[in-house]
């Protein structure tokens, strides 16, 4: 089932010539409105008037995540506030955070774009969506959940955490639809096996994952656990949130990207170049339809590949490969992006404090572990030798870590010295985990 | 009338208490008594030294990281109760105990309890007036 059949089945002319005078309403507008991009596009020697062909685009600078945390929290706003209904942010502190809004027909298109993503997967008005993603700041939660009221199937919107509760729901509402990572997915099935329950006797026939990578391996484990159909989303919350692109049931083979509000170029992540449909690089994306917070060419950072042939789904949409990979040091750990630099960013924020720390990322069964080391400074060990001190330290810093990031770390103090001592650019990031 | 104890971070993991021993032994420190708090990450390694200052100057090269703290040594008769008093005169006067330790001096008839208070002049003041030993730095570290 294609739900916009219209826009989803457009043939390539028409879809060229949509999106080539959707991009020249775009330029304009974020010339005119947003104060970064008059600077940028006038330092870049160009003009919106320069677009005559969609190829145009290339003269045009980047936009990239330090740019929108440069401008935190509203400075990239096409539209005053009057015209914003909602607004979402990622995690961080200040100045390490992106906040996106809404206006109301953003809304609305976003809202749609879900419906598509839903009915790709092969949902109807019939099914009962269990929407495990989170509710709140995160893009994940509301996006799922205005998309499934758009479409007319009904929508628990449980949120994240309370594995138990969730078991005790998929149980007693028999949802056939979910929505989740698909670390939690899996984390889902093993608990509620240890529970004695039969995971694959459930009403449950479509998931619908994202926010994470993974990979053909873990859709099998997925699919034999629960014994869904698991689907692919794709999202980011600069663009818009879930929904910029879906697999479709009939292809389960790449992401349809909605070309009608989103133009996307591949290019070679060191020199900026754009690459031939097909070649692997790093996504970059335009919205093309966006009011209140319109980016011209915004470097993703995630690396993937176009997929230029047709699908026997009908949709003329191109679709994106599965994500294989950053660009930039970004992790993702239970669905949260997390910078190394927010980490940093926290710990230099705690009085007594040194900047030397390591991030070790690693899985616990299905579920992704964070551990902070953080060598013990001279100033807090001076304070106080005593071991609530440094107990009250930890606690602190794992605090502020869930608070402003959004994820639960171990946090260790360790010796000064025993954390490897990084020239230049090494990471300080070990990612143990296998994809 | 205060005693002086240097307390070392150390990760619990094998190695980290016996490299902190090796050190002192290295530059000919004697430990007159020590005690070691632990949680699951890390201890807190203290001692009581016969020369304070060559064992910071040490421990410092090698890179440790360490504090000086002070502390207060009280002597008991090594006989039941004794602690037990000590405590009774505290309590009533309100002063907090952070931790204590204790060993037996080498004549055997006395204990030395190290106290750590969060005002240790204040607890000086309250044990002597109870007439309480409390022994110099001085004496703890020749013991």
């Amino acid at each position: 089932m294609i739900y916009n059949e219209d826009f989803e089945t457009l043939p390539h002319e028409a879809l060229e010539a949509l999106q080539l005078k959707r991009l020249k309403q775009v330029a304009q507008r974020v010339y005119h409105t947003v104060g970064f991009y008059k600077k940028a596009f006038d330092e870049a020697g160009v003009l919106p008037d320069d677009i005559k062909t969609l190829d145009d685009l290339r003269l045009f600078p980047f936009t990239t995540k330090q740019d929108l945390q440069a401008n935190y929290p509203f400075g990239m706003f096409a539209v005053p506030m009057s015209s914003i209904v909602r607004l979402h942010a990622s995690s961080g502190t200040t100045g390490r955070s992106t906040v996106v809004g809404y206006t109301q027909r953003d809304i609305d298109n976003w809202s749609e774009l879900m419906a598509r993503c839903l009915v790709a997967a092969g949902i109807t008005k019939n099914d009962i969506i269990h929407n495990a993603y989170g509710y709140g700041l995160f893009t994940g939660g509301l996006g799922i959940h205005y998309g499934a009221e758009r479409m007319g199937a009904s929508v628990i919107p449980v949120s994240g955490g309370n594995t138990k509760r969730q078991i005790m729901i998929l149980q007693d509402f028999g949802p056939t639809a979910i929505c989740c990572t698909p670390s939690y997915a899996l984390n889902l099935a093993e608990e509620g096996k240890a529970m004695g329950i039969n995971m694959k006797a459930l009403k449950l026939r479509i998931g619908i994952f994202g926010a994470e990578p993974w990979s053909e391996k873990r859709r099998l484990e997925i699919e034999e656990a629960l014994a869904i159909s698991a689907l692919n989303i794709y999202g980011l919350s600069e663009i818009m949130g879930p929904g910029v692109s879906m697999e479709c049931h009939e292809g389960r083979h790449g992401m349809h990207i909605f070309e009608d509000h989103f133009l996307v170029e591949t290019i070679n992540p060191d020199t900026g170049d754009v690459l031939p449909p097909g070649e692997e690089g790093e996504l970059v994306f335009t919205t093309l339809s966006k009011e209140a917070f319109p980016l011209i060419r915004f470097r993703s950072r995630d690396i993937s590949r176009l997929l230029p042939d047709p699908c026997r789904c009908g949709r003329t949409l191109v679709r994106m490969d599965r994500i294989t990979g950053r660009s930039d040091d970004m992790l993702i750990i239970r669905g949260v992006n997390v910078f190394p630099s927010q980490i940093e960013a926290v710990l230099t924020g705690i009085e007594g404090l040194e900047p030397h720390y390591q991030i070790i990322v690693d899985r616990a069964g299905n579920l992704d572990t964070l551990e902070v080391q953080v060598e013990v400074g001279e100033q807090l060990f001076s304070n106080a030798d005593e071991v609530k001190v440094l107990q009250n330290m930890e606690r602190r810093i794992a605090n502020d870590i869930k608070e402003f990031l959004g994820v639960s770390a171990r946090v260790k103090l360790v010796e000064p010295k025993s954390l490897r001592r990084f020239e230049g650019k090494a990471s300080r990031v070990q990612d143990r985990r296998q994809p | 009338m205060k005693v002086e104890q240097i307390s070392i971070f150390l990760e619990n993991k094998p190695g980290s208490l016996e490299e902190a021993t090796r050190i002192l032994k290295d530059a000919g420190i004697n430990i007159r008594t020590l005690s070691l708090a632990d949680t699951t990450d890390f201890g807190v390694l203290r001692l009581i030294v016969n020369d304070v200052e060559t064992a910071s100057r040490v421990l410092k090269e090698q890179g440790l990281r360490f504090s000086r703290t002070t502390v207060v040594a009280v002597e008991v008769p090594d006989q039941p109760g004794g602690l037990h008093g000590i405590l009774g005169v505290l309590s009533k006067n309100g002063i907090n105990v952070e931790y204590l330790y204790a060993f037996v001096e080498k004549s055997g008839r006395n204990a030395v309890i190290i106290f750590r208070f969060d005002d240790p002049d204040a607890a000086i003041e309250v044990l002597r007036k109870n007439g309480m030993t409390v022994l110099p730095g001085a004496k703890i570290y020749s013991l």
